[in-house]
């Protein structure tokens, strides 16, 4: 029986009432990723007999009848700005090409009390910067559904393993769209949960006021189960908040009633592709047919947060990313000179062209006679921002619109256009800054059969109902049923 | 902007550009900030700045001791070491010039 297409709450099934064992999964996964990976490109790191020896412990632990987590013996892909004890960390970087972690970060953790099989490491941009995965130190990942295109960024090479059916589960982060967008661009299931949701502990800082790590998945359901098992307090990430955690599983299949949908004229606005806006105007027709409200919302500040982000998460990336400094652990310059040289020619062979740029911009930014001018005006067209929203989600549940402008892009084509590259989080970027909670599912394809991604987002902690918003889409249509051929 | 702004940048933020990726950055930051210039149109002056979206104070956790990495582990990542320590280049060697 093949195994690769299915969820991973199928995959579950067919484990528990003893269909498959952890080690046939793992190795009809291993031999998708030997087969297809050459070309997809996902991951960074895979070790396949490490992989086999979890999935043995895990059908070992299941022959003595112990009990089991929620993600026994199911892959789980990790973007390589995870922390993994013992397992090479790059964060897509040169500076980090010959790291190796001594602890795992929270989500690890969790992952592992789970009993889930962590199935590898994926490509991203480097240290989390870009839209498309080609500021990878290393490789550009391939969009499954049409491998002269990006598979969307940051975390390209998770959306692009779950896309390709090479993993059923993935984590990635999302600082502006990191998660969202290829989620996406993949035709897949995203979330980038409220800022506060998902310690951050052992993610990598790329803007440690917006950073947020979430699953990809095939659909709502898995993705529901994956939030349960990383969402929660940690006493090592003084940001992460101390409120309950809901099963999201629970009520899952029941309808919202009297539902509102906030729609935002901003969201549809100049630079939105055609085939794009009329797909997402019939995912709202089908939630009307429901019963749904569609209520025209504004969001009047939203056209200032690419503008806003590009300043506070530069500025906060700088601050971060000072610690690369060649000395305790990262690359070291051969140049041997004075102290000062060893820093810059460490993080100037280290970092690559485009992290090298937004340490400038955010120490541009943040230095003297500046910071007035561009970080601390961010910081309050930032709270207007967040004050749209706080308006919008008193007169409805949620906000619905496209997660991209336009479908996948082709390899090259933004690559040496910065500010263009940019614009292509132009949807997704607020929800960070306002540090809500929002989600991509895949609401239909282009006529070139690349997937379109509808983007759902909720005010904070209310991730129980944007999970239900999304599920009553997805049982209503069949795009999360469509694979991609490889 | 200009050339001698960038290379001041580069300087405070530690990163070694040859002329021409100077240059390179001099027209991409250029470009960006032209952009970033949108925001002045607004009138934020009664507005408070928000550099966090959750309203954090100080969190305060017991003063317990747990454990710590080996000094083993910790040096395990060390580009270069020298026995139970980080080996750097001379910090207060006085044939470096350290005045920039």
């Amino acid at each position: 029986m093949s195994l690769i297409e299915k969820t991973a709450l199928e995959i579950r099934e067919l484990q528990n009432n003893g269909s498959v064992t952890a080690e046939e999964i793992a190795k009809q996964f291993l031999s998708q990723v030997k087969t297809h990976d050459g070309q997809i490109k996902a991951f960074l790191h895979i070790d396949p007999e490490n992989i086999l020896d979890q999935a043995k412990k895990i059908d070992e632990k299941r022959k003595q009848g112990k009990a089991l987590g929620a993600l026994a013996g199911i892959p789980v892909a990790i973007k390589d700005v995870l922390c993994c004890r013992g397992v090479p960390t790059t964060c897509g970087s040169k500076m980090l090409q010959n790291f190796v972690p001594p602890y795992d970060a929270f989500v690890i953790d969790r992952l592992k009390k789970a009993d889930a099989i962590l199935f590898g490491k994926t490509n991203m941009d480097e240290f989390a910067m870009g839209s498309s995965t080609e500021n990878s130190a290393y490789f550009t990942t391939r969009n499954p559904w049409d491998t002269t295109r990006i598979p969307g960024g940051s975390s390209g090479g998770s959306a692009a393993a779950v896309a390709a059916c090479e993993a059923p589960l993935a984590l990635g982060t999302d600082t502006g769209g990191s998660i969202r967008q290829p989620a996406g661009l993949c035709g897949i299931v995203g979330i980038k949960p409220t800022y506060g949701r998902v310690s951050r502990f052992g993610l990598i800082a790329f803007a440690s006021s917006l950073d947020q790590v979430g699953p990809f998945t095939h659909d709502v359901a898995d993705a529901a189960l994956l939030m349960e098992v990383i969402s929660g307090h940690d006493a090592k990430d003084s940001t992460c908040v101390n409120v309950p955690v809901p099963s999201y599983l629970a009520q899952l299949d029941q309808p919202i009633k009297n539902l509102t949908i906030g729609v935002a004229k901003e969201f549809f606005g100049e630079g939105l592709d055609s085939e794009v806006e009329s797909s997402i105007r019939s995912a709202l027709k089908v939630y009307q047919s429901m019963g749904a409200t569609i209520k025209e919302i504004s969001l009047p500040h939203s056209k200032y947060s690419v503008a806003v982000y590009y300043l506070v998460a530069t500025a906060e990336a700088s601050s971060n990313l000072a610690r690369y400094d060649g000395m305790h652990y990262g690359h070291r310059t051969a140049q041997k000179k004075d102290l000062i040289s060893a820093y810059s020619n460490s993080r100037g062979e280290g970092f690559g062209k485009e992290v090298q740029r937004r340490i400038m911009l955010g120490s541009y930014a943040l230095s003297s006679g500046y910071k007035d001018a561009y970080y601390l005006k961010a910081l309050k067209v930032r709270r207007l921002i967040k004050n749209d929203f706080d308006k919008a989600f008193a007169d409805c549940d949620v906000i619905l619109g496209p997660t991209s402008p336009t479908a996948a892009f082709k390899i090259g084509e933004k690559a040496d256009n910065p500010l263009a590259m940019y614009l292509s989080d132009i949807y997704t970027i607020s929800c960070n800054l306002a540090g809500i909670a929002g989600m991509s599912i895949p609401c239909g394809f282009t006529k070139g059969g690349l997937p379109i991604g509808l983007q759902i987002l909720a005010a904070p902690f209310e991730e129980e109902k944007m999970l239900r918003v999304a599920r009553m889409f997805e049982k209503q249509t069949e795009y999360h049923q469509r694979r991609p051929k490889l | 902007m200009d050339i001698r702004d960038i290379r001041k940048v580069a300087r405070l933020a530690r990163l070694e550009m040859s002329e021409a990726e100077l240059e390179t950055m001099t027209r991409q930051l250029t470009s960006i900030l032209n952009y970033v210039d949108q925001l002045q149109e607004l009138d934020t002056s009664n507005v408070e700045p928000l550099a966090h979206p959750l309203p954090l104070q100080n969190v305060f956790r017991p003063d317990v001791p747990g454990e710590s990495l080996s000094v083993e582990e910790a040096l395990r990542n060390a580009p270069v070491r020298a026995g139970q320590f980080f080996a750097v280049p001379a910090v207060l060697d006085p044939a470096d010039d350290l005045s920039h």
